[in-house]
């Protein structure tokens, strides 16, 4: 037996208050959004698909379009331009690394707030130049996303040789592209993945940014239709969280599977 | 990425499209490489003439620059200063993907997510070779190197010594001009150490193919090199057939790398040196005074009277013969090699004699 280990009773007391700190506040705003009246019903769930109300919810419809843009623009300055930057750093300028580490985790101490007063006048110029469309939001939060998509891909650097991996597709007569997208990126899939499922659930959640910029996204709607009905809002609110949920559950069911894939 | 490597068109004298290459080899030659790590020299203009089809090793402790070397003749490092030629071309400014060469690491580098088959096939997949003749050729590499039966396999299910293996098949696939081994063989236990070895000489001399390898382990340069470059200190210290090295080490570095060798005192006297009160010729340039002699355990034997009075330390069965190391009465450690029948213990007295043999000499310190 191991001494230190909590007893079954502690364990049990621990897991009831973690579980009901989780619980609790999603169970009350599930059992608010199947009020109607004196009783319950599913008639708040059953109006999303009303077409009087649809005027009503229109802003929630494009928010969540719009964040949906965000989240693949995100994904793609994750993808397409902070693993290609690491895996650089990691071969070629390795001691710019602690440097790089500390820039890319930066943005995690700084508060969006603070962020935001740094960010508007860029943005003034970003309208200027590619007009005031939602998906510009992206560049901000491709910096709000380093850290978390940082420790993702990095996790997956460290776990593969890849200076060897890639000295070795060289010495075959593969170039710097293929190196890349047939050796390295493969082999990193894991923490791509983890990476651009983060990403996505971090667009999905932010609201400070979106909201002092005046953007219309998914969060910043929810707050619109919940001024006029506040039962929509809790259903929205719901929904989010399960989308992210499963979001959770993907990438760690993505990180077990184990790379294996013939080149065919 | 536009001009792909030229695969050179082969003779198909033979079922494995592999084995028709023999005989074809390429020069390869190191000049004046020097290396420099920042402040820090590594290689201090290295030469080195490997002949078409030629098996040399570099041989030398951790840090003297054999790897370095190699991977200057791989293009993974720049030199400072230098050329390296392949087959009479200076490739100083070729980068490794156009430079022809097959590679094997010291680390496990097979590409974790392609099956055998497809980590074998991926040179000659970047070479523009279709994909059933990438696939023909494969399978091959990989009946030459007797693990074709694997192919479907991923690294994960292979043990280190068949890794290894279908990391020298993918190296050997595309029929390269010059194949680099960088340790290959030291994550391996001993045994299949020795065998993988072995292999790599017997596939080397029916390709062909000219090698150069790296390693630390002086036996395993010694078995299967046609010469052997021993280095130290980013430079090479001596170059020749492992025969040579071992009987005629032109240098005490030498001396005391390859082979097993005991430091005994002695006086040089010009050509010979004075060891025990034998009169031995010197390997090296004549000198005098106070030296130390490297003697060969080989050239050592137990004698019943005369010679040196030693005791035995320990005393090791080795098969054919023994391998007892002594204590001579000034404190002197010496290995004696001798037949198994005569046998020694802990702390029997023994008399010792030394053969009249070429030997190599470093003043004492």
């Amino acid at each position: 037996m191991n001494r230190l280990a909590p007893s079954r009773a502690t364990r049990l007391v621990i897991g009831i208050l973690v579980g009901a700190f989780f619980v609790i506040p999603m169970l009350s705003t599930f059992l608010y959004t199947l009020r109607d009246g004196d009783g319950f019903s599913l008639v708040h769930w059953a109006a999303l698909a009303d077409p009087e109300k649809a005027s009503a919810y229109a802003p929630i419809w494009v928010g969540l379009g719009n964040s949906l843009v965000l989240a693949v623009v995100t994904v793609a300055i994750v993808l397409f331009l902070l693993a290609p930057t690491m895996i650089l750093v990691h071969l070629r300028f390795p001691r710019l690394r602690p440097g790089f580490e500390f820039l890319v985790l930066l943005p995690i101490s700084i508060p969006a707030i603070v962020l935001v007063v740094g960010l508007a006048p860029i943005y003034r110029e970003i309208g200027r130049m590619l007009g005031t469309g939602a998906w510009t939001l992206a560049f901000a939060y491709g910096i709000t996303v380093l850290p978390f998509a940082y420790r993702a891909i990095q996790a997956s650097i460290d776990a593969v040789d890849i200076r060897t991996l890639s000295e070795a597709a060289r010495s075959l007569g593969a170039g710097w592209g293929a190196v890349v997208v047939r050796v390295i990126a493969p082999n990193l899939r894991p923490g791509l993945l983890a990476a651009s499922l983060i990403s996505v659930a971090v667009v999905l959640g932010e609201f400070t940014i979106a909201s002092l910029l005046n953007r219309q996204v998914f969060q910043t709607a929810l707050v619109v239709v919940k001024n006029t009905d506040g039962y929509a809002a809790a259903v929205f609110t719901l929904l989010a969280l399960a989308f992210a949920f499963v979001l959770l559950i993907v990438i760690g069911l993505a990180g077990r599977i184990r790379v294996g894939k013939a080149e065919s | 990425m536009t001009s792909p490597i030229p695969v050179r068109p082969l003779p198909r004298t033979s079922e494995n499209s592999l084995l028709a290459d023999a005989g074809s080899g390429t020069r390869v030659e190191f000049r004046g490489i020097v290396k420099d790590y920042g402040a820090t020299r590594v290689l201090h203009g290295l030469d080195l003439d490997i002949a078409p089809g030629e098996f040399v090793s570099l041989l030398g402790p951790s840090g003297c620059g054999k790897t370095t070397a190699l991977r200057v003749l791989a293009g993974l490092e720049q030199a400072t200063d230098g050329v390296v030629m392949l087959g009479g071309t200076d490739v100083s400014a070729v980068p490794t993907n156009k430079r022809d060469i097959g590679m094997v690491f010291q680390s496990y580098s097979l590409f974790p997510h392609l099956r055998v088959i497809d980590n074998t096939a991926f040179g000659l997949l970047r070479r523009k070779v279709a994909k059933p003749e990438a696939v023909r050729r494969s399978h091959d590499a990989l009946a030459l190197v007797g693990l074709d039966h694997l192919a479907d396999r991923f690294p994960h299910q292979l043990s280190g010594g068949q890794q290894q293996r279908v990391a020298l098949a993918r190296a050997l696939v595309t029929e390269p001009r010059v194949l680099l081994l960088d340790e290959p063989l030291s994550a391996l236990d001993a045994k299949v150490r020795v065998q993988l070895r072995d292999e790599i000489r017997r596939i080397q001399l029916r390709l062909g193919i000219t090698t150069v390898f790296v390693t630390h382990d002086q036996e395993e340069a010694l078995a299967v090199s046609d010469r052997i470059a021993v280095m130290n200190a980013g430079r090479i210290e001596q170059i020749g057939t492992p025969e040579e090295l071992y009987l005629h080490p032109a240098t005490p570095g030498v001396a005391a790398f390859v082979g097993l060798s005991s430091l005994v005192s002695g006086v040089a006297e010009g050509s010979s040196v004075r060891v025990w009160g034998e009169v031995l010729p010197l390997a090296g340039d004549a000198m005098t005074g106070d030296v130390e002699v490297f003697v060969r355990p080989e050239n050592v034997r137990l004698v019943a009277a005369d010679g040196v009075e030693a005791t035995v330390l320990e005393s090791t069965f080795l098969g054919s013969f023994r391998r007892t190391l002594v204590r001579t009465a000034d404190g002197t450690h010496v290995r004696v090699q001798h037949p198994a029948s005569e046998r020694v213990e802990f702390d029997d007295r023994v008399r010792i004699a030394i053969d009249p043999e070429p030997v190599s000499v470093r003043p004492t310190a």
